[in-house]
């Protein structure tokens, strides 16, 4: 007797079935109760799978319920999509914005670091122009002071003794 | 050829005739292998599965794929090998997709093994031999349960859908080696679950 099933000839017909195989390959003896319990397990398992499809290929169809579960999800999971698309471009928002303002902060605090700079340096000019020229007029003096002709020379020390007196 | 006979050229309107009339004798030959493999692809996926709707899913989406591809079926296989090849890689691919996608709900709508066992074809005659029935089924369901991905095809082509090992090793692409050496772990388990010595 084989595994097969003693009521399927079309199985223990076969060539390429059971007989082949290397724990199977054997022969089970008749009265090996352990092996015809395994093959009336297959048996039974065999036909209650049948039976359990035949039942469930022609029970009547719940599409709507199905239809509706699935648009749930179809509908929670836009839902979350849009939420997180929206949350996105608000967030990519935000980000540009704070970086234009942050350009924008830095940009006015660099200008008015380079006035107070171009400031202190007119002060610097103006100061240094005005020393220049006190300097230039006290050269003058000076120059002008001593460009007295020699012959005029005792006539300039009369005036500087006139002028003590 | 007989005598005053002759040849017509083929025009364009018979050739678009003569079209018409290849696809539609391809698509009556389809409607019929649908007709004929259908319930025993769906068995074969609800016995993997445990899942009726998606058993249900997956055996459209076979015969989808099966009817786009129907033209380069060169029938090399039978066309249910053929089928079942179609069948166990979209069984493959929802299980790698499942494993992908964590966040959706990860509860499957399979049927627990005392649901699945409680079928029993109407032939037990008492009692008694129907609760032994119950229990053969229930132990070879936990069994099945514990299988390896391809233990468990090639288990279940081979006990359910009865098929040769040479028609397992087409439909999974396996060698007879590896096939035979699948079944035999899986009947092992099988054995072990009823408590049987070998």
């Amino acid at each position: 007797m084989s595994l097969m099933g003693s009521g399927e000839n079309k199985r223990e017909q076969r060539v390429g079935g059971f007989h082949e195989m290397g724990d199977m390959d054997k022969k089970i003896e008749p009265g090996a109760a352990g092996e015809q319990e395994l093959e009336q397990a297959l048996k039974n398992f065999r036909l209650s799978v049948v039976a359990w499809s035949d039942a469930a290929y022609s029970r009547p169809r719940t599409a709507a319920q199905v239809v509706r579960h699935r648009s749930w999800r179809l509908a929670a999971g836009w839902a979350l999509g849009c939420a997180l698309v929206a949350g996105g471009l608000s967030g990519a928002g935000y980000e540009r914005h704070h970086r234009q303002e942050v350009a924008r902060i830095a940009a006015e605090r660099a200008a008015e670091q380079q006035r107070m700079v171009r400031e202190r340096e007119g002060l610097l000019r103006e100061e240094q122009a005005k020393a220049e020229e006190e300097d230039l007029l006290a050269k003058v003096d000076s120059d002008v002071s001593r460009e007295v002709p020699s012959a005029m020379e005792p006539l300039a020390q009369l005036m500087a003794e006139d002028e003590r007196k | 050829m007989a005598a005053g006979t002759t040849l017509e050229p083929m025009t364009r309107a018979t050739a678009e005739n003569f079209a018409a009339r290849e696809l539609e004798t391809a698509g009556e030959e389809f409607s019929l292998v649908v007709e004929r493999h259908r319930p025993q692809i769906f068995r074969f996926l609800l016995a993997s599965t445990r899942d009726m709707d998606l058993a249900e899913t997956l055996t459209q989406e076979c015969f989808l794929k099966a009817h786009r591809n129907w033209g380069s079926f060169r029938g090399e296989s039978s066309a249910m090998t053929w089928l079942m090849r179609i069948a166990i890689n979209l069984q493959k691919d929802h299980w790698r997709n499942r494993r992908m996608q964590f966040w959706r709900h990860t509860q499957t709508n399979s049927v627990d093994l005392d649901e699945a066992g409680e079928w029993l074809a109407s032939g037990e005659s008492s009692a008694e031999k129907q609760l032994l029935a119950r229990e053969q089924v229930g132990h070879v369901w936990a069994a099945v349960k514990g299988l390896s991905e391809r233990q468990r095809t090639v288990f279940l082509l081979r006990y359910v859908e009865e098929q040769e090992l040479s028609e397992i090793a087409r439909a999974t692409g396996l060698s007879e080696g590896t096939v035979k050496a699948h079944l035999s772990r899986a009947v092992g388990r099988v054995r072990a679950e009823l408590g049987v010595r070998q």
